[in-house]
């Protein structure tokens, strides 16, 4: 099996190459989007909001070097906003400059109205035409977009090619390097998963949300990113409606660094929940006693792993 | 690598007999990611399989598991496991009791086939009038067979939803493609600009049902009634509490369930125990909301109000539901009765927030409500006048 020009010999390299771009990434992630990219197969990233599916893509587009091309889903989506929409203000005014014989030689008309320039591309065309290297096509929070995208993105993602009524097939030299995203708010479907590789993203235990925190927010001085980090960890511990993802630490991490807090205080944790939570009912439940509590159990594990003197050890 | 081929078939099988949904195909790319990632490291082929063999993160444990047993021990004596018990423990519970509830089952409905065929009456027009109107907790053990059978022919057909996608026809906005593709063909003959409407899909019905021990006479009638509404309908979700919350969708949807009580007897922990309104519902809302309401569901709480949990967290929690679906409907056998009064704490709190408040305790009301649901219209102004505490079906 050759290496299609990444210049990847194993997964410790693409980790490697993650981490230089910021992007912490453990064992199983790192083993999955490797052999997407070596068996040029769509890497499907599900998880909770905020730990990082889309930052996947991202890391991984900066990583090879590759354009990023982003498909933010949503209710509705269609071919028009997704693949392609003929530029009708253009067609109209095409339909004006036309003379009474073109207008009567119907071929003719038809092929002056669908003219490859009046094609106006959208996200997927465009990582399907991409020239030079195949870019990095992000489809992100498929789950949002309804069941009929879904299966239009099935015969694309077998086929790597979009075929326009008026104009024909149009294919994918290279296929692009794929990474789909899913909240999981309702179940893709199987034959769309059946295409990809898949790969479950959970919440970061405490050493690998640390060294996420301390490769974003370096300016973190002392024990605030270790004491913050632990303060999440027990934080999602609690039974909340939305608990804080990795973004929401970051968030925060870099919310204390502006505050030019030393180490953590009860009190501006309580004035600062509303970067961790984005929920009032969270919120009104977590503040004030829960959250010294959770606080001096925080500690207490941070004492405890520096103690170990186990920090991790990323290539 | 044939002996690896191998292994890996023998492994997929095992994941299949656990239950997982290996997809087709896919020992070939387990084979090619082995491959690619080479033997070194025990961890490695395991994520490798795992990101090609799994698809669901349910499946994640049970995958790694098997893989613990397959991989771990020499091969020879690895294969000769069963794994089955794994994907019984992750679907179902206790697997043990699980097998044997099929045995005694499937028996028991086999003789009781055999048996009720010779009673059946056709039910005549006053017969079912009378059966229609009967309270649910009157029903004698015929009756409710014939009750079923009337539940079962109900037509369900729930208003759906506006979805945001656009399909050709008779609609209002114009349909800028088809008309330049119309110019094109035609150019000279003048015509009417076509136009294109949005797509309706069905709604998404979601039952809650109380199954305390206040509701035990109604219960097994209200279960009948999820089943056939889930059996006839295709987005029907199911969930049974009492001081939990357990969801039985799997159990109820599609006709196949021949004895769904039996089935769901097994798998509910707490059948005819207190009641924690409260509780369940912030389970619901905390686990599943997300994933089972939006896009336009109809929720629905099936229950007497009957609450031993706190009141304020039952307020804060239907208040919360009411503000994640789209309808909230309350059905109570209770006000089948002219003289019942909502007076209970815990329904005094929740039903500021209900949208109907309506009865379940004989067939003629059900009927009444898959008319309601018939004739949902798509109060979009609704929304507002809710949050001002405006509720409506129950005078």
């Amino acid at each position: 099996m050759d290496d299609p020009g990444l210049g990847l010999g194993s997964i410790d390299q693409l980790q490697a190459k993650l981490a230089e771009q910021g992007y912490i990434c453990d064992r199983a992630l790192g083993t999955s989007a490797y052999l997407s990219l070596r068996l040029q197969r769509p890497l499907l990233l599900e998880g909770e909001a905020g730990v990082g599916k889309t930052a996947v893509g991202t890391a991984l587009a900066s990583a090879l070097g590759r354009e990023l091309i982003r498909l933010q889903c949503y209710e509705g989506l269609d071919i028009g906003h997704a693949v392609y929409e003929w530029d009708y203000r253009r067609q109209v005014l095409e339909i004006q400059l036309m003379g009474s014989r073109e207008r009567a030689d119907r071929q003719k008309a038809a092929g002056l109205l669908f003219r490859r320039e009046f094609l106006l591309e959208r996200p997927l065309l465009r990582a399907i035409e991409h020239p030079g290297p195949p870019p990095v096509l992000l489809i992100d929070e498929l789950d949002r977009a309804d069941v009929e995208f879904e299966g239009y993105l099935l015969e694309l993602l077998s086929e790597f090619q979009v075929t326009i009524p008026e104009l024909g097939t149009i294919r994918a030299s290279d296929p692009p390097i794929v990474v789909i995203t899913s909240n999981r708010t309702r179940e893709l479907h199987d034959a769309l998963k059946r295409r990809c590789l898949y790969c479950w993203i959970d919440y970061p235990d405490f050493e690998k949300e640390l060294s996420i925190v301390e490769a974003k927010v370096p300016e973190a001085r002392g024990a605030l990113g270790e004491e913050a980090t632990a303060f999440v960890q027990e934080l999602r511990q609690a039974e909340l409606y939305k608990t804080a993802g990795v973004s929401e630490t970051l968030d925060w991490v870099a919310a204390l660094v502006a505050l030019d807090e030393g180490r953590l205080a009860p009190e501006r944790i309580d004035e600062t929940l509303g970067i961790l939570l984005k929920n009032q009912d969270d919120i009104r439940a977590v503040r004030g006693d829960p959250v010294r509590a959770m606080l001096d159990r925080a500690r207490h594990r941070g004492v405890r792993s520096s103690h170990a003197g186990k920090r991790p050890v990323w290539p | 690598m044939s002996c690896l081929l191998d292994n890996l078939v023998q492994f997929a099988r095992l994941l299949r007999s656990a239950g997982l949904a290996v997809p087709g195909g896919g020992t070939i790319d387990a084979a090619r990611a082995a491959q690619l990632v080479g033997m070194r490291r025990r961890d490695d082929l395991r994520f490798a399989l795992r990101s090609v063999l799994v698809r669901r993160p349910e499946d994640l444990e049970v995958f790694d598991q098997a893989f613990r047993k397959f991989f771990g021990a020499p091969s020879g004596t690895a294969t000769k496991l069963d794994l089955r018990p794994l994907g019984a423990e992750r679907r179902f519970g206790d697997p043990s009791v699980e097998m044997e509830s099929l045995r005694s089952d499937g028996g028991g409905s086999e003789s009781r086939g055999e048996r009720t065929p010779e009673t059946v009456r056709i039910a005549t027009y006053s017969d079912r009038e009378v059966l229609r109107e009967k309270d649910f907790k009157a029903l004698t053990g015929e009756e409710t067979e014939q009750a079923v059978r009337l539940l079962r022919d109900l037509k369900w057909r729930p208003a759906p939803r506006k979805t945001k996608r656009w399909t050709p026809g008779n609609g209002v906005a114009p349909d800028p493609r088809k008309l330049l593709a119309n110019i094109a063909r035609r150019p000279l003959v003048p015509d009417l600009p076509p136009t294109r409407q949005r797509k309706f899909a069905p709604r998404r019905l979601i039952l809650l049902c109380d199954i305390s021990g206040s509701m035990e006479r109604y219960t097994r009638m209200l279960l009948w009634f999820a089943c056939c509404l889930s059996g006839t309908l295709a987005r029907v979700e199911v969930f049974l509490f009492a001081t939990r919350l357990t969801r039985i969708t799997h159990k109820v949807s599609g006709r196949r369930a021949a004895n769904p009580m039996r089935e769901i007897a097994e798998i509910v922990p707490d059948w005819s125990g207190g009641t924690r309104i409260g509780a369940a519902i912030r389970t619901f809302n905390v686990d599943w909301a997300r994933r089972v309401l939006g896009h336009g569901a109809v929720l629905m709480i099936v229950s007497d109000g009957w609450d031993r949990g706190d009141p304020k967290v039952l307020e804060q929690e239907v208040s919360r539901l009411q503000r994640s679906c789209h309808r909230l409907m309350w059905l109570s056998p209770l006000l089948g009765d002219p003289r019942y009064r909502p007076l209970t704490r815990g329904l005094q709190a929740a039903l500021p927030y209900v949208d109907d408040f309506l009865p379940v305790h004989n067939l003629a009301s059900i009927e009444r409500l898959a008319e309601r649901l018939n004739t949902l219209a798509a109060p979009v102004a609704d929304r507002n006048r809710r949050t001002a505490r405006g509720r409506r079906g129950f005078c």
